[in-house]
């Protein structure tokens, strides 16, 4: 099981923009602690779903060789709460991108309009300024975030 | 038209209030961008992006922080600059006062030399060539 905030990717652009969807469902077992009486869409969750649209887009801009992790939430500002039924969508475009890092613009929408953006900082960790070394294996990309986007990818886009 | 060290100050001043989220009022031109205003690594990136879109100017690498002269075995020895290293140093930080860390030359100490002051003055030799 690996832990999938968005359901669906409906545009990517590589090197510039993507756009995911994510349907909120009484199912989901989170709705229902978060909370019982009123259960409301946890922001710090699309804060996560907004981290994985933006962070395959950085991952496919370097062809998924680079372990992208989310090193800083630069703002997260949502103006309306989202309940069961309602439709997220994350539009996230990079703004910087260079050997170490990326940042990223996001908007987020409501059943179609905006409700709030979240800009966000990932960094490429092999690549960081301490020197540390990590596994060598990329645990950060696995078949399941790159099959998202299989389907909205062109031969040789990576 | 050159942009005054006031005009340069206010800009430097928003850019670090935005990237690391500190009040106004903690920007002062002697403030350490790391222990004072709470910088980490990451920060220093966050930073140069933002002062590039400000400024409209590029900030290659290692010109603003010169992170890779501190791996390089032929500059730190010890944990401290040597003379080479010290020499290099000054070469390429001609934006930051050196005297105090000069007296010390210890690796760890290096970040203290990233005031706001040292930023200031670095887009003012920018934009202003």
């Amino acid at each position: 099981m690996r832990w999938i905030w968005i359901d669906r990717f409906t545009e990517f652009e590589p090197r510039q923009r993507a756009t995911a969807v994510k349907n909120v469902s009484l199912a989901e077992e989170h709705l229902h602690d978060h909370w019982e009486a009123c259960p409301i869409m946890p922001v710090s969750l699309m804060i996560e779903g907004m981290a994985q649209t933006a962070g395959i887009l950085v991952g496919q801009a370097r062809d998924f060789k680079e372990k992208v992790i989310l090193a800083k939430v630069a703002k997260a500002e949502i103006r309306e709460i989202v309940t069961p039924g309602d439709q997220i969508t994350y539009q996230a475009e990079i703004e910087h991108i260079v050997a170490e890092a990326a940042t990223t613009h996001g908007t987020v929408l409501k059943n179609g309009r905006p409700i709030g953006e979240i800009n966000l900082m990932f960094s490429h960790i092999d690549q960081n300024l301490a020197g540390t070394d990590f596994p060598e294996e990329n645990f950060v990309f696995t078949g399941q975030f790159e099959r998202l986007i299989a389907p909205l990818l062109e031969p040789g886009d990576g | 038209m050159p942009m005054t060290e006031e005009e340069v100050f206010e800009k430097v001043r928003d850019t670090l209030v935005d990237a690391l989220n500190v009040d106004d009022d903690e920007v002062t031109p002697e403030a350490k961008i790391s222990a004072d205003l709470g910088a980490e690594s990451i920060d220093y990136l966050d930073i140069t992006f933002r002062l590039e879109k400000a400024f409209d100017i590029k900030i290659p690498r290692g010109e603003l922080v010169p992170e890779q002269l501190l791996n390089d075995p032929q500059y730190v020895q010890d944990g401290k600059l040597t003379a080479e290293g010290l020499d290099e140093l000054r070469k390429r930080m001609t934006h930051a006062d050196l005297t105090e860390f000069e007296k010390d030359p210890e690796v760890g100490k290096i970040m203290d030399l990233f005031t706001v002051q040292t930023i200031v003055n670095y887009v003012l030799g920018k934009v202003n060539g």
